[in-house]
This record gives C-alpha cells, structure tokens and sequence, in this order.
C-alpha cells in the first residue's frame, strides 16, 4: 500500500467525490461558528430556503465583540446585535450554542478543544483563520469565508482542492524557559508571513513530541500566520490523555476504540512531503516582534533592525514603513522598549498554561505604575480553572486586571483597545497596524515574556526572572 | 453570481507588500450584519486620519485614481483574518480585479465566491505594471477571461494562468452550493457509513 502522510490519510477519509481538474467535495465532521462571521451565511440560507444540515456537528460561541468586563451591558448597539442575531440563528436552525451564561462560552478555539469536540482525524471548519489551532490534535482544521459558512451549513461539505504537504521539522529540545509562542514566532521569522501558503504543515521533532495539548494549540494557532491551510501535529498518548473524559469525546470502550483508531492517522514511515523545512529548537531564545508582520520577529536580546540591512527591495521598504508605524529607532536595544500596556489571553495564549506561567512571573511584584495589564481567560472554563487556583489573585495583587472570557484585545472588536500611539506586550497571534486599535503599537511575545514587561514597564529577558514563590511573597 | 467575462478600467496601485485583512477593512466595520455597503471602509485607516479627513498622500485618494477598478499590488496580498468583509469592501468600493504576484488562500478562495478575479503575475510583471499606472494617467488594463490576457491598449499584451474549474466557476458564475448539491446522495451515504465516528455522545 502506498505510503501516506497523516494530511493525505485525513484528506482520504473525508473525499465525498473528486474528479481530475476540479476541486474535490470532502465531508465536514465539525463546523465551529462564532458571531462575526455567520450572520450573512444564515441569511443566505433563509434566501434561498435552505436548512442547516447536521445543527448536531455545528457548535456556535460568540467571542469577537464580547465586553470583557460587565459582559451583559453591551454598550455598543452594532456588537449587540451581532450577538442577538447569532443567538437568534442559532434558536432558528437549531444550532448548539454557548452563549453569555453558559460555562463553555469563550474564544471559539479554546471552547472547541476543551469541550472535547476536537477529535484526532475530524475535518473541522470555522469562519475564522485560527481554527488552524484544532491540528494540535491531528485533526484537519482551517479558516474559511462567510460563502463557505453558508455552503457547509447547507451541505455539510465543501469543494476543496488538495493542499501540498510541508514537513516542519523542530531538531533539538527546547530550553527551559523557551515556550511554545517563541518557537512558532522564531520559525516565522526565519521563513516568513507566506513561506508555508499552498500547503499544509506538519509539526515534527522531539520538541514537539515534548509540548503539553496547550502548547501545541499555540503552535498549530499560528500556522496560518505562515500563510499555511493547516498545521497539524500528530496524536500521540499526550492528546488521548488530554481527550480522556472531556464531555464531548466517547467514554470507556469506545474510547480505547477510538484511540486505535486515531493511531492509525500518524504519518506512515517512508511517506514524503512536498517539502520539508528544519528548525533548531536547542537555538532558541525568547521572541518579540517589532514590525507590524508576525514575521517581523527576533531575539528578546537584539536591537530593532536597520531596514538598510534588509537585501531586497520589497523587504527594506516594509521594515521602513513598519518602523515608522511603530515608532521605532533601529539600534535600539528591544529590552529598552517601554510599554503602555499588556494584554494577556487569546486563543494563541489565554488557556490555563497561560494563565499559570504568566501568574508565575507576575507573583509578589506589581505591574508598573505607567502600565495598564490586563488577563482574559480563553474560557468561562478557564476562568473557573484560573480562580479554583487562586491565579486571579496573583494578578489581582500584581495589579492586573482580571477580566471574562473573550477574544478582548486581540482584534479589539469589544471594548478593550490601544490608543493612539500606545505600545501593547500582547500574547495575541497578528501585530498588524490597528489590530488592536487604530495606530496602537503590538509587539508579540509569551506569556511569561508579556508578564514580565508589565512589571518591568519595558521588555525583559524572562530567563533573568527572579521567580517568588509564596512564602517568599507572604513572608 | 454575476459572470465575469470581460473586463476593461482604470489601474490603481496600493504599493505595500503583506497587505492584511485587518488593513483592507478594520474590524471596528465588522459588525454589520449584511454583505453590502462594505466600500465606504475599505483601507480605511490609510484613507482618512484620525479626525477623518482624507489622507491626499494614500494613493487611492487621488484625484487620478478615481473611479478605479483594477487593483495592483504586492506579494501575500489578503493575509491575515478570513474575513470576507476584505472581498466585500474591495468589490462594493468598485474594483473587480486584482493582480499581485501572491495572495492569501482564504482571501483568494473568498474572491471567487463573490466573482472578483484575483490574477497572479511574476513580480517583474507587477512591477511592470505599477510603473506603467504611476507613468500614465488615466492607465486602463483590459482583464479577457476567455482568453486569459491582460491588455492596456497600447500594445502591451500579458498572459495569464488560472486554475480552468475556477475560469469557468467565474466566466458561468456558478452556484457552488447547488454544485455540491448535485452528490446529495453521496454526501447522505458517506453520513451512514460514518454514523457512529460522527455522533457527539454528550
């Protein structure tokens, strides 16, 4: 039997009808949806009288314009109505939703994973690039349109056209201290916004055998930022330990029925990809970002670059134009780059792991007087997990704001933005010019590294941290 | 969908590379619940300042750009969020091509469904062809689907390639719900023969 990649065995099990020259029909096993991108596509149902196909594999949050504080006020008239027209779909189409009230409300690629809805193998879609996070599992899941909501609402498919495959291979382990948001931002800064467009990814190497659930979501996250379809990591024991009991996977035989069955979906030995790419991992040191392209990334021990270094044209001009935006002087050592303010959370970076490595640098300091932090939970779930243990304090204390769950800053479509000309330490996924406000500065960094800045006021090194435990503190 | 056969109009440049979705329409645009009426906001934070007034140095903003509907740019053109508010601003705003030596795959996929024909050239032809717009006011492309060529009118003539399914998706302006409606019944036995794999147990 011919040799295949876990993408090509995903791909296989999910073709409906192809034929030679046209984009094949495959199935869709989940289709998350959220408030921002779905209302056009179930107006266009209802135009042309057609149903939603399985509402049971169609899950609906709203997440993009929830107040983070006082979430029920929604003060902007525009972002109520998006969320009362989701609930409104949702009622209509009988569509599963989790809405304010509910536990499981929060940024829809956090929800996913944590209900269990994210299975090894699945086919999952979303209007929404990051759904590329659900391939920490092995599960085939990338960002679609409004026209493709409606037509998987309709049909529970859609006409794809085969992507290529890329192997990424991570050499080496990862330091102690050195986090899944700094190896994802540290490969798009060695191969670029676009390297991986045409393609989707498959995350190997011991370092990635070595990552929790969590940190895989965070690299997988972020694969569309490499302009990839997908990123996929294969499931190992770490994901059937991390699926075990969660409310939406199968439980007791047919949950070891199922794990064999994920088994299968490893990449055969000898199958090839259309391209592999390596990274050294053992190399790595923490990442920040300052241009206004995820890809303009580079060592928290650097200095802001020179665009006269870049070699080509293109390049030299888009580092120009970003240091301008920025504000920005190359030379300038990133440590000595203060900052306004600190936005922690994201479906990159607001899981519980976050939240615990963030609290752990924030423990016994207080945030700069001239910085204002705040923390959101990627889950009502999270949230609860975060205050069973006491973290919501740690921030509280650190004098961090302790929100509800939501995207929040990350696109800032809800109350929480950048002002003009503010520089933000975001452990979000896109440093794009306005995303977190109109001419508002994103720099990307970890949890630990966003923590770290908000207490020093500027960024810092966090391999130079002097961690406090709690007796330290309380003593 | 309307056909797309045929198109002659005025070039426009937005000469960035990596122009992102965020930048095409900002998300504080994102709420509205219809598809139309998106123009007003495209590129907008580069459009108008802070107290918007129009920005006369953004290149859309002059006067001899008005009324543009070929857009030229730069590599990675669309990346970012999956928005097709992007498209929908791009289309209601008045263009209806775009030519970049590379776009994003979610953006690309989204101009198909919304009949807006994103064409790829080298970079030396999109080079090319900024020089030409910036030289010549008034600088109009003829975009000929059927025949896949770009002409200006004054000689210049440039083939270009395009995935045959999504030529003739754009030239019948197909329905590609109705399309994969055609396997219903395939779709159905796919569903019972994955019955148990797919059933949520909750």
């Amino acid at each position: 039997m011919a040799k295949k990649t876990m993408f090509e065995k995903i791909w296989d099990n999910h073709v409906i009808y192809e034929e030679a020259g046209k984009p094949s029909v495959i199935y869709i096993d989940l289709h998350l949806v959220h408030e921002v991108t779905s209302p056009q596509a179930f107006e266009g149902l209802r135009l042309s009288g057609r149903k939603v196909r399985r509402p049971d594999l169609t899950f609906a949050t709203m997440d993009h314009n929830v107040p983070t504080k006082d979430r029920f006020n929604i003060a902007d008239p525009i972002s109520k109505q998006q969320i009362d027209t989701l609930a409104q779909n949702c009622k209509d189409f009988d569509v599963t939703l989790f809405d304010l009230n509910h536990v499981d409300q929060g940024v829809v690629h956090v929800m996913g994973p944590e209900v269990g809805l994210t299975h090894p193998g699945k086919t999952i879609v979303c209007g929404d690039s990051h759904t590329s996070t659900h391939g920490a599992f092995g599960a085939l899941a990338f960002g679609i349109g409004t026209s493709e909501v409606e037509h998987v609402l309709a049909t529970q498919c859609l006409q794809q056209s085969k992507a290529k495959t890329l192997e990424v291979r991570i050499n080496g382990k990862l330091k102690p201290g050195i986090t899944a948001k700094d190896l994802i931002l540290g490969i798009i800064a060695k191969y670029g916004t676009d390297f991986a467009t045409g393609y989707v990814i498959e995350y190997t190497g011991e370092a990635i055998r070595g990552l929790s659930m969590e940190e895989r979501m965070t690299v997988c996250n972020m694969s569309i930022e490499a302009g990839a379809r997908a990123g996929l990591i294969a499931p190992d024991e770490t994901t059937f330990e991390y699926l075990r009991g969660r409310d939406y996977v199968p439980q007791g035989a047919a949950f070891d029925a199922a794990v064999a069955e994920w088994k299968k979906l490893t990449t055969d030995e000898g199958a090839t990809y259309d391209w592999v790419v390596e990274f050294d991992a053992a190399a790595l040191i923490p990442q920040v970002t300052w241009g206004t392209s995820p890809g303009m990334g580079t060592d928290i021990t650097a200095k802001v670059p020179n665009p006269v270094d870049f070699t080509s044209e293109n390049e030299r001009k888009a580092a120009e134009k970003a240091l301008e935006y920025m504000g920005l002087t190359p030379g300038t050592p990133m440590t000595e780059l203060k900052i306004d303010r600190v936005f922690i959370g994201s479906c990159t970076n607001g899981r519980i792991e976050d939240l615990r490595a963030a609290a752990a640098v924030a423990r016994g300091y207080k945030v700069a007087t001239h910085v204002e932090a705040i923390v959101v939970p990627g889950s009502g779930r999270v949230k609860l997990q975060a205050e069973k243990e006491g973290l919501d304090k740690v921030f509280s204390e650190a004098g961090f704001e302790w929100r509800d769950a939501g995207c929040s800053m990350c696109l800032a479509m809800n109350p929480d933005v950048l002002s003009p000309g503010e520089r933000c330490a975001s452990t979000s996924n896109r440093n794009f010019e306005g995303r977190q406000g109109r001419d508002g500065r994103t720099h990307l960094v970890s949890p630990a590294m966003a923590a770290a800045a908000a207490i020093a006021g500027h960024f810092v090194d966090v391999r130079d941290w002097k961690f406090r435990v709690e007796s330290e503190v309380t003593a | 969908m309307e056909p797309f056969v045929r198109h002659t109009g005025l070039a426009a440049p937005v000469d960035r590379v990596n122009v992102d979705t965020d930048a095409i329409i900002p998300k504080q645009f994102l709420k509205r619940i219809e598809r139309t009426g998106f123009g007003q906001f495209l590129f907008f934070e580069w459009r108008f300042d802070q107290a918007g007034n129009v920005n006369p140095n953004f290149d859309l903003n002059k006067p001899r750009y008005q009324g543009a509907s070929v857009l030229l740019s730069r590599v990675n053109f669309g990346c970012g969020s999956s928005r097709e508010h992007a498209p929908w601003a791009i289309q209601d705003y008045g263009f209806q091509v775009i030519i970049a030596p590379s776009y994003a795959d979610i953006f690309y996929n989204n101009c198909f469904k919304n009949g807006i024909l994103p064409i790829k050239l080298s970079e030396e032809q999109v080079e090319d062809l900024f020089q030409r717009t910036y030289k010549n006011e008034g600088y109009k492309l003829t975009v000929d689907l059927e025949q896949k060529k770009i002409t200006d009118g004054s000689g210049l003539s440039i083939d270009f390639d395009l995935d045959e399914h999504r030529r003739q998706f754009l030239l019948q302006g197909l329905d590609d719900i109705g399309l994969t409606l055609k396997h219903d019944d395939a779709i159905s036995k796919y569903e019972k023969a994955h019955e148990q794999r797919l059933a949520y147990t909750h």
